[in-house]
């Protein structure tokens, strides 16, 4: 994947009147590198990832994209060039898996509807779907589902991925086959923020791990760095609780 | 005669109905469903901008859908029908001549669609916001992600009580005698008071009573249908991924946003 761009923010501000939800929050990634982002609930990590696609505008702070600010570009056009994948996968229940992935192919890219199926139907057979693409989503194993959120996103071909703890809803044992889809797109070379609670997952397939407490990033560097030489007090509390 | 037989007379008269029969199917069930359908198609149009603009983030939109709202639904329907049908004729008579028919559905539409409005906002709104937020971050407008997303959704939720209210306008459409109506405009129940008040016999009222029921009773079923649908889903059929065919016969006929 060579269309990955490298992805930046800078000093990330954000409240929600007097809940300061983000407090100057600083992330580099390399174009195709995966970052892991853990920290405690409520640390504003999923908010930092809204922000970073403008879902939520930050109060203050800037996001770039191969070095340029996209905060003054149109918001609808910078969302399609940055996939997202979210904990309760947000399909749309009144379409059929197809319909999921081709919509915005269709009513965004514009691509006839025969070029937007068969653009779906493989990248429903890169995540092992291919043969539920007349199901509806509610057929689906919370898994399924999220792969087939994860191929909804891929089909708009982004430059950025961002996944907002895309397996905490699942089930034990669906767990791993959304994490190899996930850890194949971060080797394929898609650039990738990955909010987690998934340890293995970031120690294995992450470039960076950023710590977020409180919002802001108290530690970040690669994952031996983070996960044996912590130097954070609070990060070593939070490692001994979840390890 | 005994008053039993006396009572049976009054409104079982099979001659009187039998008279009574040939212009309410020909005549008056037209003319009923003329209104009627007329009036769900434009009550429904008008309702889903209603609740478009009432949950718009604009008050310049909110509060005249409010207001109208509070005054359609709060009005006696008799009354708005007097009000735009008598109101409105001496321009209507400008435009289409005396024809009481596009006033008359105007005014049953205006009615049914504060109603039909307050409907498809209650379920537009039950619609999660994650749908929303999956349909923006996939770089869908607002607009484009409430129209083909959210919206179908939402009405689907809401379809029987937007069934039931098509009842009442079946029901309501009756009102439109008040504008006056020559012979071939009467609908179901004009032509069942004309004949119970020539005949001093209210058997062909009845008989337009029976019409309603033909009409309303099967809706009332559909309604259940459809709840029973919505809440269980689809009865288990062949498995779905072998099913080449993606249209969903439960929701056949409902509003579409997803196939076009």
């Amino acid at each position: 994947m060579t269309t990955s761009v490298s992805l930046e923010a800078r000093d990330v501000h954000l409240a929600f009147g007097p809940n300061r939800v983000l407090r100057g929050v600083d992330l580099t990634v390399r174009r195709g590198a995966t970052a892991c982002v853990i920290g405690p609930s409520g640390s504003g990590k999923s908010t930092l990832l809204r922000t970073l696609n403008r879902l939520i505008e930050p109060d203050r702070g800037d996001v770039l994209l191969d070095g340029r600010s996209v905060l003054g570009d149109d918001p609808d056009a910078l969302r399609q060039r940055i996939g997202m994948v979210f904990q309760q996968f947000n399909l749309f229940p009144h379409m059929t898996v197809l319909r999921n992935v081709t919509l915005a192919l269709r009513r965004l890219r514009k691509l006839g509807e025969d070029e937007a199926d068969a653009l779906a139907r493989a990248q429903l057979e890169l995540v092992g779907l291919a043969g539920k693409a007349n199901s509806r989503p509610a057929q689906l194993s919370g898994g399924q589902q999220q792969r087939v959120a994860i191929a909804r996103a891929l089909a708009l071909k982004p430059e950025v991925m961002l996944f907002d703890e895309a397996t905490s809803a699942l089930d034990p044992e669906l767990v791993k086959g959304v994490l190899a889809v996930m850890a194949d797109l971060s080797a394929a070379g898609m650039t990738m923020v990955v909010v987690t609670h998934e340890m293995g997952f970031a120690r294995r397939v992450a470039d960076t791990v950023a710590f977020m407490d409180r919002g802001v990033v108290l530690e970040a560097g690669p994952p031996e760095a983070i996960f044996e030489r912590a130097e954070h007090p609070r990060l070593r509390r939070f490692l001994a609780q979840v390890l | 005669m005994d008053p039993l037989s006396t009572l049976w007379e009054t409104f079982f008269d099979v001659d009187a109905m039998r008279e009574a029969l040939p212009e309410m199917l020909t005549v008056g069930l037209p003319n009923t469903l003329i209104l009627a359908v007329s009036a769900a198609l434009l009550g429904s149009v008008l309702g889903l901008l209603l609740a478009v603009a009432g949950i718009s983030r604009s008050r310049w939109l909110r509060w005249p859908a409010r207001v109208y709202t509070d005054v359609f639904r709060g009005l006696p329907a008799a009354a708005t029908i007097l009000l735009i049908g008598v109101g409105l004729a001496p321009l209507g008579m400008q435009v289409w001549g005396p024809d009481p028919y596009p006033l008359g559905i105007l005014a049953l539409s205006l009615i049914a669609a504060a109603y039909i409005g307050e409907i498809f906002r209650s379920g537009i709104q039950s619609v999660e916001a994650a749908q929303l937020e999956g349909a923006r971050a996939l770089g869908f407008s607002w607009s484009d992600a409430m129209r083909l997303v959210i919206i179908p959704q939402g009405v689907r939720r809401v379809l029987p009580a937007w069934v039931n209210q098509l009842i009442a306008l079946i029901k309501d459409s009756s009102l439109v005698y008040f504008l006056g109506l020559v012979a071939s405009q009467r609908e179901l129940f004009r032509i069942g008071q004309d004949y119970a008040a020539t005949t001093g016999n209210e058997s062909a009222l009845l008989l337009a009573g029976l019409f309603y029921l033909a009409l309303t009773v099967p809706l009332t079923h559909v309604v259940n249908w459809i709840d029973g649908r919505l809440r269980h889903g689809r009865p288990a059929t062949a498995p779905a991924d072998e099913d080449e065919d993606d249209t969903d016969p439960a929701l056949a006929g409902a509003p579409e946003g997803d196939r076009r």
